[in-house]
């Protein structure tokens, strides 16, 4: 294997090493040399990698970036630069710069739910970062995983009590703020205990115009009878690259409802693994790119059907406008022992452009035989009779396309169980369809 | 569900029909392969010079590749050395001229499989290119196809008299370097057919292949060139059985299709090559490379295949569509059983303006077996209005097997219009439900279903073939189907 690109890290890492695990918490020091093995042997993956078919990804790690390895904390005052929140939402908010937790009180949250940096909360509550971190995103198989462990120092922890009920969404903010080309490595878990309730946003934004990368890993549990809500909103620029990895596990009875929108960006891999590993768990696994320019998004995703009477449900729809390149991969695995299954997954892609692209991967892989799954996949152009139709009663072309465009990505946005996100995601695309800049009053990314 | 569970069983136990061996004289070549095995083969098919450049050139590029492990399939080591690469089963020097001179015991295998090779078939209409092992036994009717200018011989004799036409189309839609297994073909290929149909000629009757393979430890590597000019068009079927051996053999083929203007191609295939036993023992692998190019405008190619045996499945019988307003398809039904494993689909790639392309493939798996679906739509930057459609349906007939779907659909050019289904359920409860209902058994109801399911495909076949392959569908799931 040509290991030119990875060189760089592994010397990195090897001459770093002390000032990853001084400036990080022992529960992540832990399996850090580990994930280390695991990412000299992988390396990158190449285009040869089954999963990574679609996205390059040594290519992008090839630049010289910046990595804040002793912890400085970067001069931000996030509420001043940003504050493009969604009008209306009584949102929970706190904010990661990069990787790095924003050391601010967060307010208006239930008694015994945690929320704040993953190092410190591994000094307060050992017990329970050890419980669970780095114990299902698999750094055995996945590279940037292993990547991201060996490297990760910080990150975000939420966790939410048995029973308890967090009314208010929280929103995440993730700002990437540098002065130079800047890698992060951001490491996020979520512990839903059993009957625990909670709708999470994360927004990823970008401040400078530096060129960013960012690897990110996501752990989710969720207890029986738990109730999750987890939207992911990326409105990057065109400079950034993201392989975002997450991974959910669920038991009995629980609900998770996934999100994933990406409207600005650079190139982005999200790659969504979800086992269902209790009775009657339900998953709604959502997500939509909006692409214009040479962006890039690779919707990769595995549903993991362990046992019997769960169902799970997809929606992935991709607008592709000018050179941009939308992937997406689903595999539905059904396991032997998983009857009473009941699957269903669709992925539908508009090119609006000749030189637009697309690949579509829908995958069923079942081992038992009382099960109805299905997938649909389709790519092509707005219905020219609809046009037509809309053309007939007076509505000029261009109007006429847009409303068909609206009503195509409508469909993910209207899965959105916060109202005034809806609203707010309806506008933002709008916007985005018109060619409009998306500005608000207020903040200082837009001015 | 009890009684359907019990038929399942029952089915596993449904022996291979088709097993016996002919113990007629063969002569096989030491196992094993080098440069010199190739030379041996060119030199006892007394083929020129350019004909055992390529072999070796293949040969060469082989010994560089190594076994792709990408499919969704267990294959055990094949231990390329303990092949025997040619197999002759007509010891004679000269070939036969006559139904006299062919060998009687040869006779009678075709006899059981009930292949129309006989004179007094000429009612049935079709032309037969018997392949047995190695070397196309007899070829009939060719006197009256001849006459249209058809050409429809074996691979050797084509060598012979139409070097021409050989060299101009060997290995341009499928090359030496094309794969491991085209590359293993085109080193070592023994023998196949050749299909010439010159412009404007509609041909009279539907050819047809049968190939078996006879030897123990013999691997058969046939090879098919099928060349429509412009305004033509033929059918060809292609049938395949091999005796009952605790080994597993090796098939690895090679068909080629060049269908030029306006011309139409339909290539049939039912494949019951030895499945192995209810143990999963012995089995035929086969792995073929398969493709075709709509090469001029307006031209047509249709793919039907009914798989039913073979322990290992690996085929994609693909089409390449340059040609504008070009149409290919893909009608297949997959079953397997017992141990089987089937990784098949197509590729259609869209290359030229308003071609359209439709994939129809229904996979059926029961006992302890795994069918795997495998596609690929691919629309070029440059064909404009392409149209695809693509279905696949599978159904599952235990809860030990396993049904699995991988489509790849590649778009770069906006104006394409391509959609995919695919539908993974067993046989629905009401629908048994309703037949028991109105006196129809449960073994017969699910009969009725299955039948119904792969209907889409049997009517594709010719006539003949349907009725056959409606029988080996019976076979292969007898017990569970009526």
């Amino acid at each position: 294997m040509n290991m030119k690109v990875e060189q760089q890290y592994i010397t990195l890492f090897k001459e770093s090493r002390d000032l990853l695990d001084n400036n990080s918490a022992p529960v992540m020091n832990k399996y850090r040399q580990e994930a280390f093995d695991n990412f000299e042997r992988l390396g990158f993956p190449s285009k040869k990698v089954e999963e990574y078919k679609y996205t390059p990804v040594s290519k992008y790690f090839e630049q010289e970036y910046g990595l804040n390895l002793s912890r400085l904390d970067i001069p931000s005052k996030p509420r001043d630069l940003f504050s493009c929140d969604v009008p209306g939402m009584d949102s929970i908010q706190a904010f990661l710069v990069n990787d790095l937790f924003h050391q601010e009180a967060v307010k208006g949250l239930p008694k015994g739910v945690l929320l704040g940096s993953l190092k410190e909360l591994a000094e307060t509550h050992p017990e329970l970062v050890e419980k669970y971190y780095a114990k299902i995103a698999n750094h055995s198989k996945d590279a940037i995983v292993s990547f991201n462990t060996a490297f990760a120092q910080d990150g975000l922890l939420l966790y939410v009590p048995k029973n308890t009920i967090i009314e208010q969404p929280i929103q995440l903010i993730n700002l990437l703020r540098s002065d130079v080309d800047l890698m992060s490595n951001r490491r996020i878990l979520i512990v839903l205990e059993e009957g625990a309730q909670a709708k999470v946003l994360i927004c990823n934004h970008t401040i400078d115009q530096v060129n960013f990368i960012q690897t990110g890993v996501t752990e989710v549990f969720v207890g029986a009878n738990a109730q999750l809500d987890f939207y992911e909103l990326e409105e990057t620029h065109t400079q950034t690259v993201r392989f975002n990895n997450l991974t959910v596990h669920q038991q009995a009875d629980s609900n998770v409802l996934l999100n994933n929108m990406t409207l600005h960006n650079g190139v982005t891999r999200n790659s969504t693994e979800v086992v269902l590993k209790g009775k009657g768990a339900h998953i709604d696994c959502h997500g939509m790119a909006v692409e214009d320019q040479n962006q890039h998004v690779d919707n990769t995703t595995l549903i993991d059907h362990t046992v019997a009477h769960c169902t799970s449900n997809e929606l992935f729809k991709y607008v592709l406008d000018d050179h941009s390149v939308g992937a997406f991969t689903g595999m539905i695995l059904v396991r032997p022992d998983a009857q009473q299954t009941n699957s269903q997954q669709t992925n539908r892609a508009l090119c609006v452009t000749r030189d637009a692209k697309m690949y579509a991967r829908p995958q069923l892989e079942i081992y038992a035989d009382d099960v109805r799954c299905g997938h649909g996949a389709t790519v092509g152009q707005l219905d020219e009779t609809a046009l037509f139709y809309m053309q007939a009663r007076g509505i000029s072309e261009r109007e006429a396309r847009l409303l068909l465009m609206f009503a195509f990505v409508n469909e993910v946005i209207d899965t959105i169980s916060i109202d005034a996100l809806k609203e707010r995601l309806h506008t933002l695309v709008e916007q985005r369809f018109r060619g409009e800049v998306q500005k608000c009053s207020e903040c200082s990314i837009c001015k | 569900m009890e009684e359907a569970n019990k038929y399942v069983k029952q089915l596993t136990q449904e022996k291979y029909k088709y097993g016996f061996t002919t113990d007629i004289h063969t002569e096989v070549i030491e196992k094993g392969l080098n440069e010199d095995v190739v030379r041996l083969i060119s030199e006892k098919k007394e083929e020129p010079e350019w004909m055992l450049e390529f072999r070796l050139k293949a040969f060469r590029h082989w010994l560089t590749l190594e076994m792709p492990t990408w499919p969704h399939l267990r294959i055990p080591e094949i231990d390329y050395q303990a092949i025997s690469y040619y197999a002759d089963p007509t010891k004679k020097k000269d070939g036969p001229k006559s139904l006299d001179e062919v060998d009687p015991e040869l006779i009678k295998t075709f006899d059981k499989l009930g292949i129309p090779l006989q004179e007094r078939l000429a009612l049935s209409g079709i032309a037969v290119d018997a392949v047995m092992d190695s070397v196309s036994v007899k070829t009939t009717f060719k006197e009256s196809l001849r006459e249209k200018g058809i050409i429809f011989c074996s691979f050797s004799e084509a060598v012979r008299e139409h070097p021409e036409l050989v060299r101009k189309y060997m290995g341009s839609v499928v090359g030496y370097r094309d794969n491991f297994y085209a590359a293993l073909n085109s080193a070592v290929f023994s023998d196949g057919s050749f299909v010439y149909i010159p412009k404007g000629v509609r041909c009279p009757m539907e050819l047809s292949t049968y190939f078996r393979i006879n030897a123990i430890n013999t691997g058969q590597f046939e090879r098919t060139l099928i060349v429509a000019e412009d305004d033509s068009y033929v059918s060809y079927l292609e049938g395949c059985t091999a005796p009952q051996r605790d080994e597993n053999q090796l098939h690895a083929a090679i068909v080629e299709i060049i269908v030029n203007d306006r011309a139409e191609v339909k290539y049939s295939t039912v494949q019951n090559w030895y499945p192995g036993d209810a143990n999963g023992k012995g089995g035929v692998y086969n792995f073929v490379t398969k493709r075709g190019i709509c090469k001029g405008e307006s031209s047509k190619l249709s793919w039907t295949q009914v798989e039913t045996g073979s322990a290992i499945t690996w085929k994609y019988p693909s089409c390449i569509l340059s040609g504008d307003n070009s149409t290919a398809e893909f009608y297949s039904v997959a079953v397997t059983n017992n141990y089987q494993q089937a990784d098949t689909g197509t590729k259609m790639i869209h290359l030229g303006k308003n071609t359209s392309s439709t994939i129809i493939s229904k996979g059926i798996s029961a006992g302890f077996s795994q069918n795997s679906y495998r596609g690929l739509v691919k629309v070029a930057e440059k064909a404009e209005n392409a149209r695809n459609y693509s279905e696949c349906d599978s159904l599952l007939l235990g809860d030990k097997c396993g049904a699995h779907t991988f489509p790849y659909i590649d778009i770069h050019n906006n104006t394409a219009v391509v959609e995919h289904e695919a539908t993974t359920s067993k046989i629905n409860e009401d629908q048994i439900f309703y037949c028991n209902q109105r006196g129809i058994s449960t073994e017969d109801a699910i009969g009725l279903i299955v039948n119904g399911y792969a209907k889409d495909v049997i009517n594709k076949l010719p006539m003949e073939f349907a009725v056959e392959a409606q029988k080996l569908l019976s076979i292969s799931l007898e017990g569970s189907v009526g």
